[in-house]
């Protein structure tokens, strides 16, 4: 039963998959060696003069009571920007597959923002939610809300969350749409002639038969709010009020890109590589055991 | 549609013949980065081609790299791979980082010397120069876009709120009075600054002739340490805080947000950058005047001089003797007052040389707009002393978002200033000392 394409020459497999690994090892670990190698080092803005301090920069890191409330921030962050970007998009492509006509349109729509670049998205809702200017803080301010994300920590990681959820509902919506478009009707017609409701359908029938597309997203989803968001994040709050919106791939950007401190930068680099494999590694351990394929 | 491709090729080759033909004559090209965008950045072009019209030998190619921050990282990234342009736009924060960095830069008097260039020092602005200028007394980078923070009062904000709009307030305690009573009377906002760390930790400690840090504000070593949580600087802090509850100061930003609300004529009373100063004469729509900023009237030698802002121009090292001619001919055509005036007048920028100061105050100017010189009598109020020369801070880029993350902090109201200046000036140490082992032997 099993398909397998079998080699005869013995370079031929190597030879093509060389590329990709090519791109691998130049793009990511070759970049990841230099982070582990510059993480030890200090060293100046010129690179004129270059010591190994050997853990000195990871302990900087660990005693500096702001890093560590990265972590908290990240932590909520994420799971804010996969909790409602899965919530929300699996919410539009339930009611998207059950359109019939124009269906095409509501599609096209949904899937929009995903060509927007996470700068523009986040000057996007910037200008909207503007302390002074905005449409949406004028519209909060005649509901007696006082909208000022300039200095409330809160309403700024509310906006971030807004502008990267909604950049993001579109990638999700596609895979979820495509997901429940390969679920046999007869499935849920069976469902229904036993006497199954819309909801129950749902949970019990077409969500577990979804659970494969939400794991892959999942991982996907905590990637993008570790990594994908600094884009948003520097286009509007950059890491303010009082370091609020400060994640971690921020402040790594910051410290590298904006102050030039290469050895803690890539200190942090190293934290962040560590977390997310180990993340991704618990995914597919635990969570993934609950997938049904 | 089967035209395009044609009519590109011969666009790409007409563009390649005519850089063929620049390239052709010998002119020595000169590469300068900077961070001038929009109507500041054609101005800066302006000057550019006034001087490549001047003479024929040398030709300055300037060239926009993105925001300051922006472009000090593509310079140093740049330095890495042995491109380094010829000069490079550095922000004031940015001069400890560049003044460490050894070989990797020539400093102005030496490019200046070495060209045989007319170039003295003291025809610069006291508070100008010291900034630039190391403990030896050369100086180090050459000073081009400076600023200062200066009041502005929106002169018809305070007529409606029953104040005299030819009385801005001179002290804090008139300041905050005034913001309260404009509050009342109905005005959405107050007062608001642009900078909070330049305009409230910086300038405040130089204005009050206070330190904000040991070794003369870091001029004399990589050893200074913060010292900007003196009772001065927590009772100042404190009041701002309490302002904030009030309402009577609004927070809008870490750069200058707070110049849009004062334009819009949301906020009365704004401290920030002289630089402002282009945007609100084309902008505002209503009568506006530039003021001294205010001070604690029970301190001692307070007022004393503020310190400026904005950029300079850095020599890179490791090019040619003959492009480092180019440069000190650029820098000498720089100097000129009239020179001088033509960027003071046109953008809001400080004259640097006392005899750009006087051309300009003799053409009649300031005559014609009134405020444009309180930039230079604040700076030269009184001669500077070791708290107001200027800054400098190692990797003061890390040190100011420290400072204004913990100012936020006490104008959400989730810190007392006592506790906010503690913590900003020990987490503030923690880089100093890192860029002091980073740089060691400088």
């Amino acid at each position: 039963m099993e398909k397998r394409v079998v080699f005869r020459s013995a370079w031929l497999p190597y030879a093509l998959v060389a590329p990709q690994l090519a791109i691998t090892v130049v793009f990511f670990f070759w970049p990841a060696a230099q982070a582990f190698w510059y993480s030890t080092q200090l060293q100046d803005a010129f690179g004129l003069n270059t010591e190994f301090v050997g853990l000195q920069n990871f302990r900087d890191l660990f005693s500096d009571d702001r890093y560590l409330d990265s972590f908290r921030v990240t932590a909520v962050f994420s799971v804010l920007v996969a909790g409602f970007g899965l919530a929300i998009s699996l919410l539009l492509a339930a009611m998207a597959d059950r359109v019939v006509r124009g269906s095409l349109v509501y599609r096209t729509l949904l899937i929009w923002p995903y060509a927007v670049a996470p700068a523009v998205a986040g000057v996007l809702w910037a200008f909207m939610f503007a302390p002074s200017i905005g449409i949406c803080t004028y519209v909060l301010k005649k509901m007696g809300i006082d909208w000022n994300w300039v200095i409330e920590g809160n309403q700024a990681m509310l906006l971030i969350v807004i502008a990267s959820v909604w950049k993001q509902i579109s990638y999700n919506f596609l895979f979820f749409l495509a997901g429940l478009q390969s679920i046999p009707r007869s499935l849920i017609e069976a469902a229904a002639i036993d006497g199954a409701g819309p909801a129950r359908r749902f949970w019990t029938v077409v969500f577990p038969l979804l659970s494969p597309t939400t794991f892959f997203l999942l991982v996907v989803n905590i990637i993008y709010a570790f990594f994908d968001t600094f884009g948003v994040i520097d286009a509007t709050t950059q890491g303010g009020p009082a370091g609020a919106t400060n994640t971690l791939v921020y402040k790594v950007y910051y410290d590298g890109v904006k102050a030039a401190d290469l050895g803690g930068s890539s200190a942090q680099s190293v934290v962040l590589i560590a977390i997310v494999m180990a993340l991704t590694v618990f995914q597919f351990r635990f969570i993934e055991k609950k997938v049904q394929y | 549609m089967t035209h395009r491709p044609a009519r590109l090729v011969r666009v790409a080759l007409a563009a390649l013949l005519a850089g063929l033909a620049t390239a052709a004559q010998a002119q020595t090209e000169i590469q300068w980065w900077h961070s001038m965008g929009g109507a500041l950045g054609q101005k800066l072009n302006a000057l550019a081609d006034k001087f490549n019209a001047s003479q024929k030998d040398y030709k300055v190619v300037p060239v926009y790299k993105g925001s300051y921050p922006e472009s000090l990282t593509a310079t140093i990234a740049a330095y890495r791979a042995g491109k380094a342009p010829h000069i490079v736009q550095v922000f004031e924060v940015g001069t400890a980082t560049m003044m460490a960095a050894g070989q990797a830069i020539v400093p102005v008097a030496k490019v200046m010397a070495d060209a045989k260039e007319p170039f003295n020092p003291k025809s610069y602005l006291p508070a100008v120069a010291g900034y630039y200028t190391d403990r030896n007394g050369n100086m180090l980078s050459f000073p081009f876009n400076s600023s200062t923070v200066v009041l502005y009062v929106n002169r018809d904000a305070f007529k409606k709120a029953g104040l005299d709009p030819d009385k801005a307030p001179k002290t804090w305690k008139e300041l905050n009075a005034f913001a309260l009573q404009l509050k009342v009377r109905g005005q959405e906002c107050a007062y608001t600054s642009g900078w909070p760390s330049w305009m409230h930790i910086e300038n405040f400690s130089a204005w009050h002739n206070v330190p904000m840090g040991t070794r003369q504000n870091g001029m004399l070593g990589l050893d200074t340490k913060f010292v900007f949580n003196s009772p001065l600087h927590v009772r100042h802090l404190t009041m701002l805080g309490q302002m904030a509850k009030r309402g009577a100061f609004t927070y809008a930003g870490r750069t200058n947000q707070a110049e849009a609300k004062f334009a819009s004529g949301e906020c009365a009373m704004l401290t920030s950058s002289t630089g402002a100063q282009a945007n609100f004469r084309q902008n505002a729509k209503f009568d506006w005047s530039v003021n001294f900023i205010p001070y604690h009237d029970d301190v001692k030698g307070a007022p004393q001089n503020s310190i400026i802002g904005g950029a300079s121009l850095w020599v890179m090292g490791g090019h040619k003797p003959a492009e480092y001619k180019g440069v000190a001919r650029f820098f000498s055509f720089l100097s000129r007052p009239e020179i001088q005036m033509e960027w003071h007048t046109g953008t809001g920028y400080v004259p640097i040389t006392m005899a750009a100061y006087e051309m300009t105050r003799k053409s009649g100017f300031y005559d014609k707009n009134p405020g444009a010189d309180i930039a230079v009598k604040q700076l030269t109020y009184k001669p500077p002393t070791e708290n107001s020369k200027g800054l400098r801070f190692g990797n003061f880029v890390q040190g100011r978002e420290v400072i204004e993350e913990e100012m936020e902090a006490v104008f959400a109201g989730k810190k007392d200033a006592k506790t906010a200046l503690d913590d900003a000036v020990r987490r503030g140490n923690e880089i100093l000392r890192k860029f002091e082992a980073a740089n060691k032997g400088r």
